[in-house]
């Protein structure tokens, strides 16, 4: 599986507010098997994620989501036990906020449920700030003293929070939600930003006020702040000589340039993420479902770059999917993280294969902010060894 | 040239003035439209006065009408002369004896703020005053607002006991006066309540510690119709004007409203026929496109006012077309008009075509404007309908818009080909219809100022008569 399959989902046309264009996909039949809810957390604090081996971080947590699913062979009758929503919910008598303080492990199914706790995008950015940070195979001399004595030192990427967005509160608050709609791509200045899907209408009509609480990139940021207001794309109907000459014909017309719209979007708004191959990483398997992470090629060819994670019934459909747009730099970041890894981070290498010097690839590791990986005493050395040499 | 555009400032005031009231909307908050309503008054008072004085006339709402008032007023040198201001005065007497007093009072506060003392706004103030029904109940209920009405045109009080009421509460022991005597008396006296008007009551009932169904109870007969709605009293419904009632019966929940059924459309439907008046029956076939889109759930200032204009539509245009003749279009495609809700996006386009199949004479659209699924179908459908399928003007289209758009200074227009007026209260439909015609474009100045005049002088002889 290298693509996203948004098969089932239909686009509809978008809605523009300012900067924003939100474009609704609406699913005919919700998918049967799994629901998504909404889990608060109790002052939409801080919350501690233990991740096992007695790390732990402190993230900014206003909501996580909550995976219930049928069996495998979901069948309708199986299905109907998650599809009246909230049942369950109230079946435990749970309160509305749910004070977690100290949350296990990313993805954590509870003990005895059915159900997976996981935090919007964590698993997501968990994949690209881990990225190739396993380390290199082989110990070179670059490689740092302090990362070998004192493990690596913590990374961090700067993210916005959705209503620090400019104009993203309000499009979102006058949003009007289609019938059956369980997902949407949110565009900024015409560029997209995230792309947000669930299983089932009503927990679409949940999770759409979360999208406001959610993390964006960089460029989404700066897009909205910078860009103006986008056009609308308002229908037109060809009436020229001999076009329209019943009330069935303008019918017709008009019903085409609902398709039009969808077609127009799906091969040139939407391309760059519905095309891309990504590389796919299972990490959670569910019955019949699987729980993605996906990074993307990291290719410096000017595509948008999105890192998400996705949910997959077991034809591959999306269920679930929710993406994060990279920005440039992080793109070259990433290219600079997976070429370092293709040669087992040996510098000269990487820099024959980039077709470039060695003191320019030191150069390129420190601007990424990398430059604590590298042991300043070798590069200098190395530096002076090839000027004299 | 220039007419045209004169008549086009002119109807975007008049829309300007029907709709907007200056506080949040769905998409603009409280300062955009206030700021953009300033502007248009201005823009209209300088540019055009006797038409802007003549739009107290008109239905506009009391919002737009105390502030032409308090503008007209604090510009008295731009008036064009004696004669105009004469003119003036007149249609400002007769809008004031129509607003709300509370409404008057805060018009005269404003004006005192303003430090308009002229010698024609004494003059207006004093005979608004001396017109007023009941002097007493009027200190007692708007006791700040007359006392300074009074100060500020150094006018008398009524009498000599509401005088001593207003400006020296301890002089007397007793009063004459029934009013008067029952506010002193309801300071001590339980009892003496409830021979005050409710608002009054309510602060004297606080304090005494009455419980709110007992008090509520007692003091019933006191209450206005709107209190009594507002309290959730069982208020005669068959009385109600048709959107207060429309808005009363989306407030209940869907449980009540299905309960409830028969009760609430027989009102509705007399409510209906009672502003279709005359005109009942004469409309032809008829074919409504409803907006129930979310966005017609309105702001928190005015929640689901447009749900409640298109509702309140609905039954009217039942009432003005011929029996069996009208079909009702929601855009969410539901049939139920008592159980409509706010909810989905607005495809007016196709519920346009669904409209113009029933082969109708008129098509009404009652809609905020944001065609959206997908946007600007609906101007699509309407311009080629126009251009080739009925260039001979078979049917009647008009377009009614229930919200002030602060961003274009007007109401929002779906197709130019199509008129568009602002509504707010589904009741003047039949006149707003009217106006519309003017807004298609074809009629100059000339005739929008005959109608005006023509307007003028009706609402005149009606507040004379």
């Amino acid at each position: 599986m290298t693509r996203i399959d948004l098969t089932g989902l239909d686009v509809r046309p978008a809605q523009v507010w300012g900067g924003v264009r939100i474009v609704p996909l609406v699913r005919d039949e919700p998918m049967a098997g799994l629901r998504l809810r909404r889990e608060l957390y109790e002052g939409s604090g801080l919350a501690t994620v233990d991740l096992g081996d007695r790390t732990t971080y402190t993230s900014y947590v206003p909501h996580g989501f909550v995976a219930d699913w049928t069996g495998a062979e979901a069948g309708a009758e199986k299905g109907a036990e998650s599809a009246a929503y909230g049942t369950l919910l109230g079946g435990e008598g749970a309160p509305p906020c749910v004070p977690v303080r100290r949350l296990h492990r990313l993805a954590k199914r509870r003990q005895g449920e059915r159900r997976l706790r996981f935090l919007p995008l964590h698993l997501a950015l968990d994949g690209y700030l881990a990225l190739h940070f396993g380390g290199p195979s082989v110990v070179w001399d670059d490689w740092s003293r302090k990362a070998l004595g004192q493990g690596l030192s913590p990374r961090a990427e700067a993210a916005y929070a959705g209503w620090a967005v400019p104009g993203l509160t309000e499009a979102l608050r006058i949003f009007e939600l289609h019938p059956g709609q369980c997902g949407m791509l949110l565009y900024v200045a015409d560029a997209l930003a995230a792309a947000f899907v669930v299983p089932h209408p009503d927990d679409y009509r949940v999770l759409h006020p979360t999208l406001v609480e959610d993390l964006y990139g960089e460029l989404v940021h700066h897009y909205a702040y910078f860009g103006g207001p986008v056009p609308e794309f308002t229908a037109r109907i060809r009436d020229g000589v001999g076009g329209i000459r019943t009330l069935a014909d303008l019918r017709a017309a008009a019903r085409q340039k609902e398709r039009a719209w969808a077609e127009a979007h799906d091969g040139l708004m939407a391309r760059d993420l519905l095309e891309t191959s990504y590389a796919f990483d299972r990490v959670y398997r569910m019955g019949g479902f699987d729980l993605y992470r996906f990074l993307p090629p990291f290719l410096r060819d000017g595509r948008e770059q999105h890192i998400g994670e996705l949910i997959t019934d077991h034809k591959g459909r999306a269920a679930y999917l929710k993406t994060f747009r990279l920005s440039d730099k992080q793109i070259r970041k990433g290219h600079l993280l997976q070429r370092l890894a293709d040669h087992d981070w040996h510098l000269g290498e990487t820099a024959e294969a980039l077709g470039t010097s060695y003191a320019e690839i030191v150069r390129r590791i420190e601007a990424a902010g990398l430059g604590g990986l590298l042991d300043t005493h070798v590069v200098a050395r190395r530096l002076r060894e090839k000027e004299e040499g | 040239m220039s007419e045209l555009v004169a008549a086009e400032d002119v109807l975007l005031f008049v829309n300007a003035a029907v709709t907007a009231t200056g506080q949040r909307e769905f998409r603009s908050t409280a300062a955009a439209q206030h700021f953009s309503l300033r502007f248009v008054h201005e823009y209209v008072r300088v540019n055009y006065r006797p038409v802007y004085a003549a739009a107290l006339a008109l239905d506009i709402n009391h919002h737009n009408a105390a502030l032409i008032v308090e503008q007209l007023l604090r510009t008295p040198h731009e008036a064009g002369g004696p004669e105009e201001k004469r003119a003036e005065g007149r249609l400002i007497a007769a809008r004031l004896a129509l607003l709300p007093p509370q409404r008057v009072y805060r018009l005269f506060r404003a004006l005192r703020a303003a430090g308009v003392n002229n010698r024609r706004t004494r003059a207006i103030v004093r005979a608004w005053l001396a017109a007023r029904p009941d002097p007493a109940l009027d200190a007692v209920k708007y006791r700040p607002g007359l006392k300074a009405a009074l100060r500020h045109v150094h006018g008398r009080p009524a009498d000599a006991e509401t005088g001593d009421f207003l400006f020296a509460p301890g002089r007397r022991v007793r009063y004459g006066n029934a009013t008067l005597d029952a506010y002193r008396r309801a300071h001590h006296e339980q009892g003496a309540l409830y021979e005050l008007p409710f608002t009054v009551a309510e602060g004297f009932a606080a304090r005494h510690k009455v419980p709110r169904e007992v008090f509520l109870e007692r003091i019933a007969p006191r209450m206005t119709r709107l209190e009594q709605l507002r309290t959730e009293r069982a208020a005669d419904l068959t009385v109600m004007p048709l959107t207060r009632l429309a808005l009363y019966v989306l407030s209940l929940p869907f449980g009540e409203r299905v309960e409830r059924r028969a009760e609430l459309t027989h009102a509705l439907r007399a409510a209906a026929r009672r502003a279709a008046g005359s005109y009942a029956g004469s409309w032809g076939r008829v074919a409504a496109v409803l907006d129930d889109s979310f966005s017609s759930s309105g702001s928190a200032v005015k929640r689901r006012r447009p749900l409640a204009v298109a509702l309140g539509c609905h039954f009217l245009l039942e009432a003005l077309a011929a029996p069996g003749a009208y079909t009702a279009l929601w855009t969410s495609g539901d049939s139920d008009p008592l159980l409509v809700r706010p909810h989905g996006p607005t495809p007016l386009g196709m519920r346009i075509l669904d409209a113009l199949e029933t082969g109708p004479d008129r098509v009404v659209i009652v809609s905020d404007g944001w065609d959206n699924a997908p946007p600007g179908l609906a101007g699509e459908v309407l311009r080629v309908w126009r251009t080739r399928l009925d260039a001979e003007r078979r049917t009647s289209v008009v377009h009614l818009n229930p919200v002030y758009d602060a961003e274009g200074f007007d109401v929002r227009r779906l197709a130019p080909s199509v008129p568009t007026a602002g509504i707010r209260d589904a009741e003047d439909l039949a006149a707003l219809v009217e106006i519309a015609q003017f807004a298609e474009g074809r009629t100059g100045f000339a005739e929008l100022g005959a109608y005006l005049d023509r307007r003028v002088e009706l609402f005149l002889t009606e507040a004379g008569g």
